[in-house]
């Protein structure tokens, strides 16, 4: 693709944006599935708290994140102690360390449509299931999941590019070496600064591009699963 | 009536605010984030003189600054750490001024967790540095001065595979502080300011290793018709301002060209807590 102007520390960025934006959608979906549906589910009292602080990162200015994040992870945190005690090694400026910042970042962007999607679904469904003797898991792959497609295709999109747009946790967390930590976004700051305004303009494009195809393709694939849906009833 | 009434009272209240900003010379300043403290403390001293001013200043990397000046941001003053920007934008008829070169910066060698004051930049290269912060050489000039040190004592290649990049000098001593770089290359001015200085120590990079940090500032074509610009700008020749600046470790102009060949600038600092 030697045609497009991207020079190979761009493209080392666009390759661990993608990567990174990857491995914390699939961790989010593992991690968030669960929390999702307890969250559905549960009448405990402690359900607010929950849904409180898995809505902060959208609430908090990504410094706080990266600040305590730097602080928790560093050689003095009681994560970093952690880490250090396994022989992982500590998690700033590591892929590592970008992760564990982007499953924070991103987890409302997961946890809350599949939250909707799951508060949604008929609770018919899953009774009648139960009357077929339908373990609560198997219950959970041949009903919900099917049922709550739209919820996880959401939530996938809106994971995955919430953190490819991820700029100030990833920056703080990540040491912004280049063709290892650095992303896109860091990657575009990086050309503003130095003034490199052509750079910046051809990645700072594809990001808007990319952006808007997300968006348009989720919209229209949820016009098509409306369809579907009016068809069926 | 009463909107005749209602359009009298914002007509009023309109001069009111225009009037009010006439009087009052609020004063934005853009500096570079090595001067975070010295400017902090020029700043107090020049609002006890002049408590009419409103003095305002926005710390950043000086790249980042310099292009919003050049944009148009509303800052009356601009310090670069490198008078590069400031030659740019003066090219670029953004100034109201000359280029007034203001200090000459230092780089040491700094940590809270080793010794930095027993070591050199060979050191460097030890196992026990894993993550070794500079500042993002493509835009901050600490970080571009950290290159060439580290290039001129050929150590660039051995040492780039540590490296760990600050958004601008104060995030690079950020990065140290919190324990996750091991070492880092900062400005003296930050070593010295007494955050830093009471929990850690430094060692003074030789100034022949890398090209000067010629720091500059201008008065900008924002702040061109603000009185308090032009106070302000004739105060840092103060030596009030001065003083402070010598106490942050810069080097001033016009006493700066001697100092490269000072026995004290080669000799490894003690602890600056000392």
């Amino acid at each position: 693709m030697d045609w497009l102007p991207f020079t190979a520390e761009d493209w080392a960025a666009i390759r661990l944006t993608l990567e990174l934006s990857a491995g914390a959608t699939l961790i989010l979906l593992v991690l968030g599935t669960p929390l999702a549906w307890w969250l559905a589910q549960t009448r405990s009292r402690f359900k607010p708290v929950v849904a409180a602080l898995v809505a902060m990162p959208l609430v908090l200015p990504p410094t706080v994140l990266g600040f305590y994040l730097l602080m928790l992870m560093g050689p003095h945190g009681w994560v970093g102690q952690a880490t250090q005690a396994l022989g992982l090694g500590r998690l700033p400026f590591s892929f590592g360390g970008m992760l564990v910042a982007s499953v924070l970042f991103s987890m409302p962007f997961v946890v809350q449509p599949l939250h909707n999607a799951f508060e949604g679904l008929d609770k018919r469904m899953l009774e009648a299931a139960a009357t077929l003797r339908a373990s609560t898991l198997d219950a959970f792959f041949s009903v919900v999941l099917p049922l709550s497609r739209r919820g996880f295709l959401t939530a996938s999109i809106l994971g995955f590019s919430h953190t490819v747009g991820e700029f100030g946790v990833v920056l703080m967390v990540g040491g912004n070496i280049p063709g290892h930590t650095r992303v896109v976004s860091m990657q575009i700051y990086n050309h503003v600064e130095s003034m490199q305004y052509s750079h910046a303009h051809w990645l700072a494009g594809l990001m808007v591009a990319f952006a808007f195809i997300v968006l348009l393709s989720m919209h229209l694939m949820n016009q098509k699963l409306d369809v579907e849906k009016a068809v069926k009833t | 009536m009463m909107m005749k009434l209602f359009k009298q009272t914002l007509l009023a209240a309109a001069i009111a605010c225009s009037t009010a900003s006439a009087w009052a010379d609020d004063l934005k300043i853009a500096a570079a984030a090595d001067l975070k403290f010295a400017l902090e403390e020029i700043k107090t001293a020049y609002v006890a003189a002049n408590p009419a001013d409103k003095v305002d200043i926005t710390f950043g990397s000086s790249g980042k600054l310099s292009t919003q000046v050049e944009q148009g941001a509303p800052f009356d003053l601009f310090f670069s750490a490198d008078i590069k920007y400031p030659k740019q934008l003066a090219a670029a008829k953004q100034a109201a001024s000359e280029v007034k070169p203001y200090a000459v910066g230092r780089i040491v060698l700094w940590s809270n967790t080793h010794d930095a004051s027993k070591l050199t930049l060979e050191n460097l290269t030890e196992d026990k540095f894993k993550h070794i912060a500079i500042a993002d050489p493509s835009h901050a000039p600490y970080g571009k001065r950290a290159e060439e040190a580290l290039t001129a004592s050929k150590l660039w290649d051995t040492v780039k595979p540590k490296l760990v990049y600050g958004e601008n000098i104060s995030q690079t001593a950020q990065f140290v502080e919190s324990g996750n770089a091991d070492i880092g290359i900062i400005a003296l001015s930050l070593a010295l300011n007494p955050e830093l200085s009471k929990q850690g120590s430094y060692y003074l990079i030789e100034d022949k290793l890398h090209e000067p940090l010629e720091q500059a500032f201008i008065v900008t074509a924002h702040g061109k018709d603000n009185a308090a610009a032009q106070r302000f700008a004739d105060y840092m020749q103060a030596p009030e301002a001065r003083q402070m600046m010598v106490k942050y470790g810069f080097v001033l102009p016009g006493e700066g060209a001697d100092t490269a060949g000072k026995p004290a600038t080669d000799k490894p600092a003690t602890t600056s807590a000392q």
